[in-house]
């Protein structure tokens, strides 16, 4: 028999081994899944995660790819471990691109400097308006923020498809449901040349940055560490639950709406129907690879990002279906969640009464 | 008023696999048990049932399939959570994750193809009578398996003593466990139910609702019939009129065209998600009847001293 034994204290090796041993077991089912698929397991694989990245334009798009989830999760990881479970960063991320979008669409022949940076703005606003919804439903009404955060999504994205197949249709568009191309002062510089790697992807790496000085010297940081630990201890000494809601959903929906218009005035250029595949919900799976850290994370959305760019070069290579990227996000994360059993307890083998006579 | 029959139709087609759905996440409520993968179980079912039943021709090994199929994602859900322990949330998130994934793999091959849709259950002359007939004893079996599966649960929970164990485990773990009930064993029995429950939401979707696979058909109604469950306050009989009411609501925007409303298409698909929110925040803020009806364990792990 097998049972579980709890650990005094977290094991500490198991922190940083669990996800990687979550990935080979990922990789080893993804194998199999292969095989069944009719396909040799090792081409498949390397086709998925070895192919993409070996030129220095992959590792670009590595970086492209990687930006969005980063800043998503690093907002989204801060209320995971406050048990606030925002699972709509992919409606805030839309409503960032909807507010900052529109202001470039607004100004579409302005050659201003300053456009930039006030999209930057108002797409964070954008963002955080849609998570201080479900923040004030919570606290006020206290209704769940998973339902109200994830009904929103949908919101979101059909108002973001009212408006490209309506009012901000572009005219000289020949009827396509996308707006306008965003002016030049309204996109993203690149920062390395013959690539697509912008702006936002410098601002991931700070985000990073930010948010690990946050959570490690902060006093907000603190509470947040010791709500996800030791939630009663925390009530003890009077943090404000409704504090921690509030911070939590604007700062991931702030960050959600920042990622959001990078996608919309830097790999897209315009607003369309659709502007993520499902950054929004990756992100979660980031966020928890990356053990809720921010610098964990780093890698985290790395990796995720791989996901993205091997399922698009197995479709063309494989004849693979796209979805097979989702498949493998999903059972990386059950690996993730079951490997981390292992920082908690000890597995041992064989019953108690043997134990008892082995003594 | 020859619309009315068509239209109560609809709305019956629209509420069913909301009520399977939420009948079987709200047994697995019961037990302490939060299973947010609702919608990846019901995709699951979905193609499950869709796949069975264009391969074999048979709409009841379909239907089986999907119960197989549900029952099988909620048995993950449950190793996970019951048996290792993970945090209930993030596993059901996960399990929605893999769900999309693995139902639009398996699914990529099924595009495309027709079905026949679950035929009519009929009676011969009952069934002619104008307006009852058709309404009352023209619906497919799932569509009655539904009202019958919420009459045997509000029976199971208020009646049988099997119900009052199960939540005296849903509303205390340790005392049921120390009362000698197992309850690890009851709550995976409670999830399965309600996978089975989620499968066969999803069958009736992809067999009756739309006889036809796509991607994420579900689009967001296994979130809804979680909502549908707090509405409900955990009650049986308030789900059915929940799951009506949302039924209702869902296909307001196929014939709001028809009636001469011209608001954009968009704005009427909204109003489902939209609808949902306003409910969680009515139902939610009265704190007091949360607390009386929500089973007390509910999402809590449970680990026996030893």
């Amino acid at each position: 028999m097998v049972r579980l034994e709890p650990r005094r204290q977290h094991s500490q090796a198991m922190v940083y081994l669990s996800p990687v041993l979550a990935i080979l077991m990922t990789l080893v089912v993804g194998g199999i899944i292969f095989a069944f698929m009719g396909k040799n397991p090792f081409d498949a694989l390397y086709t998925f995660f070895i192919l993409p990245i070996n030129n220095s334009y992959g590792i670009s798009e590595l970086f492209v790819k990687a930006t969005p989830l980063v800043i998503i999760a690093v907002g989204l990881a801060m209320g995971f471990r406050a048990n606030v479970w925002n699972i709509g960063a992919e409606g805030q991320l839309t409503m960032g691109a909807i507010f900052g979008g529109g202001l470039a669409l607004y100004f579409h022949d302005s050659e201003s400097v300053l456009l930039l940076p006030a999209m930057f703005v108002l797409g964070a606003l954008g963002g955080a308006f849609w998570g201080a919804i479900p923040a004030l439903l919570r606290t006020r009404f206290n209704a769940n923020e998973i339902l109200t955060s994830l009904m929103l999504t949908y919101v979101a994205t059909l108002f973001l498809s009212f408006l490209v197949h309506g009012p901000w249709r572009n005219p000289e568009g020949f009827n396509f449901p996308e707006s306008r191309p965003f002016p030049d002062a309204g996109l993203l510089p690149i920062i390395f040349e013959g690539s697509r790697v912008h702006l936002g992807t410098a601002v991931a790496v700070f985000v990073v940055i930010a948010g690990w000085l946050l959570l490690s010297k902060s006093v907000i940081g603190f509470q947040l560490r010791v709500v996800g630990k030791a939630p009663q201890a925390a009530r003890h000494v009077g943090f404000r639950q409704k504090r921690m809601v509030w911070f939590t959903l604007l700062l991931g929906g702030a960050l959600a709406g920042l990622a959001g218009l990078f996608e919309v005035s830097g790999p897209i250029g315009q607003l369309q129907p659709s502007i993520s595949p499902g950054y929004g919900f990756t992100a979660i799976i980031v966020a928890f690879l990356g053990r809720l850290h921010p610098v964990g994370i780093l890698f985290g959305g790395l990796i995720m990002a791989l996901t993205y760019l091997g399922g698009e070069l197995a479709q063309i290579t494989l004849g693979l279906p796209n979805a097979v990227t989702g498949l493998f996000q999903g059972i990386l994360l059950f690996f993730l969640l079951a490997s981390d059993v292992l920082t908690k307890y000890r597995i041992r083998f064989g019953s108690i009464a043997a134990k008892g006579r082995t003594a | 008023m020859e619309w009315i029959v068509p239209f109560i139709l609809t709305v019956i087609t629209a509420s069913t696999p909301l009520l399977l759905a939420a009948s079987g996440e709200l047994i697995t409520e019961k037990s302490g048990v939060l299973n947010l993968g609702v919608e990846g179980m019901m995709l699951v079912g979905a193609i499950a049932g869709f796949a069975v039943t264009a391969s074999s021709g048979s709409a009841s090994l379909g239907i089986l399939a999907a119960v197989a199929a549900g029952t099988l994602m909620s048995l993950i859900f449950a190793f996970l959570t019951l048996t290792l322990m993970a945090n209930q949330v993030a596993t059901g998130l996960a399990l929605t994750i893999f769900g999309v994934g693995f139902s639009a793999l398996v699914g990529s091959g099924f595009v495309g193809f027709a079905i026949d849709p679950l035929p009519a259950l009929s009676i011969p002359g009952i069934s002619a009578i104008p307006i009852i007939g058709p309404i009352l004893f023209g619906q497919d079996f799932l569509v009655y398996l539904s009202i019958a599966a919420v009459i045997g649960i509000a029976w199971f929970l208020s009646k049988s003593r099997a119900g009052l164990i199960l939540k005296a485990v849903g509303d205390s773990h340790h005392s049921a466990h120390a009362i000698g009930y197992s309850v690890i064993k009851i709550r995976y029995l409670a999830t399965m139910f309600g996978g089975a429950m989620a499968g066969l939401g999803g069958a009736y979707l992809s067999l009756s609702y739309t006889p036809m696979w796509a991607e994420n058909m579900t689009a967001g109604r296994g979130w809804i019939a979680l909502a549908l469950v707090v509405f409900a306050t955990w009650r049986p009989g308030r789900l059915v009129a929940g799951a009506y009411m949302f039924g209702l609501i869902s296909v307001m925007q196929l014939h709001a065209q028809g009636a001469g409303i011209h608001v954009p298409s968009q704005f009427m698909s909204m109003l489902p998600y939209l609808a949902t929110v306003i409910v969680l925040v009515i139902i939610s803020s009265d704190r007091a009847k949360i607390r009386l009806n929500a089973p007390a364990c509910i999402g809590q792990a449970f680990r026996a001293a030893q």
